[in-house]
């Protein structure tokens, strides 16, 4: 398989990053480069092999439902960019 | 006086047990070796002078004391992926500009509880992805090795200085380095240059794909990647993360077992720590391998490998055989598919753990027209080519209709490649030896590799099979090539059979002997 510039772009999109029309020309080609390696893989007969979830056979732990931590939300918003008493800044989102 | 950068770790820690040295004066003549070096090498983008000193004053008073922990007054370099509370930490991206975590990354923080001292932090590829440490947004790091010409140089008669020293003519041989600058692989290669480089008694690395063992190899270190689960991943910045490991890197096999006894731990922040004790690394270096079993994969040989590669595995091969260990040929028949199938899976779970630089709760913000806009260019403006290459074809992937021929066939493969490793384990092989990596350290802005990611990414074409079945894996520096660069070999076990890695990687380092650097920087 092989993507165009079109699929590029929505795919660009779909990653939330921004990119130029010269930007999308390059990509198309470097993705196809990395697509065409990985293409390989359709050669391998996986007839009956289930997909690996885990490489360690460990059952998922679990802890107590409860609180363990929190109360500290001027740590949380201590790395933002913009804050106001404690809450993330954002363009506004809701007209 | 001698030079306290030279002493391994566990000569450090006698001397500083003895009272001969202090973690003071052991951390000075560090901070002032990376004073001297990190200009040229950039091995560092952040050191900590004050937190080093008052972590190794406070360990000097504990040293006094006859007290301290396994790693008491040891200065060591932390890769810019570790959290660490305070300090510097962007996992060398422009998106993280800035980041300060209020948090310690369990590993680092295992070390701190043992004594080490912090000397900052280490150049990497940006968010670990790369195999030759160019990706980072500071810049490249440069290895302390280069290649060395043998000359014929005719001397004439001369009369010299003021001695009167006359030299006779004549022909002699004389080797000189070149000035062309390598890299030191990637992704830790700040990691790897600044433990061969003399700029930190070991270091804390990640491995992925191999971005502990290439970079080891390349600059004639000792690199471990434990089993997936033996090292705590929370407090590190995610990459892939069923791929990721920490994993120290260190001036020779006992070392990087100390520092692995420390980092190593059962966590209950990290859901896929493994709950089985850390057994005392150290104790297996000098056992001998007698009767081992070691295993070498026929798939292993690649097409295009060089010749001196081939025959440093051959050399490994006798010097395993000369210890009494018993060598088997084996067959991984899944190993071509390892690097196609990681190329699917470590982008997938990259695009969906990169997913949370956004510009809103750290890092870069580029303002936008909305707030998608803002997202947008924020990551157009943050994120380095390789990094952007990933999460697109990671996001390719994982979109509607793709899921199942790309992600699910790859995980099954996966699951074909772990298979192999299995049916040889449980035929009785204990060990399995291979190259680390398929050439010597190549050059900065390598043209090929610029041109074709692709070949890049074939770097890791003999580590990447370990991360995708969970495998331990050490790369032990074994020889050095006819242009006097070093090269490893990797020896890869058993599930979280670190210890017979540490026992035959010593048996390696013994018959091929320590290798370090000329220093010219």
């Amino acid at each position: 398989m092989s993507v165009d510039v079109q699929t590029v772009k929505r795919v660009a999109r779909l990653a939330r990053i921004a990119v130029s029309e010269e930007d999308a020309e390059r990509m198309t080609g470097e993705l196809n480069a990395i697509l065409g390696f990985v293409e390989q893989l359709n050669e391998v007969d996986v007839s009956g092999v289930e997909p690996m979830t885990s490489v360690t056979p460990v059952e998922m732990k679990k802890r107590q439902d409860v609180v363990t931590d929190g109360n500290k939300a001027a740590d949380i918003v201590a790395n933002a960019p913009a804050t106001e008493e404690n809450f993330f800044l954002v363009p506004k989102v809701v007209e | 006086m001698t030079d306290l950068t030279r002493l391994t770790i566990s000569q450090a820690r006698t001397k500083l047990r003895g009272k001969e040295i202090t973690a003071t004066d052991l951390t000075e003549a560090y901070l002032s070796a990376i004073d001297r070096a990190n200009p040229t090498l950039n091995a560092y983008v952040a050191v900590t002078g004050d937190k080093a000193r008052d972590m190794a004053k406070a360990s000097d008073a504990r040293l006094a004391n006859g007290e301290g922990g396994a790693l008491e007054g040891i200065p060591l370099g932390i890769k810019d992926l570790f959290g660490t509370e305070g300090v510097h930490t962007q996992a060398c991206s422009h998106v993280l500009d800035g980041f300060k975590p209020r948090y310690e990354s369990t590993v680092t923080a295992n070390l701190w509880a043992d004594g080490a001292v912090m000397l900052g932090k280490l150049n990497m590829d940006e968010f670990a992805m790369g195999s030759s440490n160019e990706t980072s947004y500071y810049g490249p790091v440069i290895n302390p090795w280069r290649r060395s010409r043998v000359d014929t140089v005719v001397m004439p008669t001369t009369h010299q200085g003021d001695g009167g020293f006359v030299s006779a003519g004549g022909a002699r041989t004389a080797r000189s380095l070149d000035n062309a600058q390598l890299v030191p692989g990637g992704s830790s290669g700040g990691s790897a240059t600044a433990v061969s480089a003399f700029l930190c008694a070991g270091a804390t690395a990640t491995d992925t794909g191999g971005s502990i063992r290439q970079p080891a190899a390349f600059t004639g270190t000792v690199g471990i990647k434990p089993t997936y689960g033996r090292c705590s991943r929370w407090g590190i910045v995610a990459f892939a993360s069923s791929l990721d490991q920490a994993g120290p890197i260190a001036r020779d096999v006992r070392d990087a077992a100390i520092l692995l006894k420390s980092m190593a731990s059962v966590d209950a922040k990290d859901t896929t720590s493994v709950a089985r004790p850390v057994p005392d690394y150290e104790a297996a270096i000098g056992k001998p391998i007698k009767g081992m079993k070691v295993g070498i994969p026929r798939e292993y040989r690649v097409e295009g490998m060089p010749e001196e590669i081939e025959a440093l595995w051959q050399k490994g091969i006798a010097w395993l055989k000369d210890a009494g260990a018993e060598i088997v040929d084996i067959s991984l028949p899944h190993t071509k598919y390892a690097l196609p199938a990681y190329y699917i899976v470590a982008p997938a779970e990259a695009s969906s753990n990169l997913a949370r630089y956004d510009g809103v709760r750290y890092g870069l913000r580029v303002p936008g027209k909305d707030i998608v806009d803002m997202y947008e260019k924020t990551r157009a403006a943050g994120f380095g080519r390789e990094v952007k290459r990933r999460i697109m074809i990671g996001t390719y992937v994982l979109s509607a209709g793709y899921y199942d021929a790309y992600y699910l066939q790859a995980q099954k493969v996966r699951n074909l490649i772990k298979r192999d490793f299995e049916t040889v384990f449980a035929a009785g092989v204990d060990v399995i030896l291979t190259p680390a990596t398929p050439s010597a350290a190549f050059g900065i802005a390598d043209e090929d590799m610029a041109a074709d990611p692709v070949k890049m990414y074939l770097n890791d074409i003999f580590t990447v099979t370990v991360n995708m079945a969970g495998l331990p894996g050490i790369a032990v520096p074994a020889g050095l090539d006819s242009k006097g660069l070093p090269l490893g070999l990797q020896l890869i076990g058993r599930p979280f059979d670190e210890e017979t890695l540490f026992q035959t990687a010593a048996v390696i380092e013994q018959a091929a002997g320590p290798f370090q650097p000329e220093q010219w920087w």
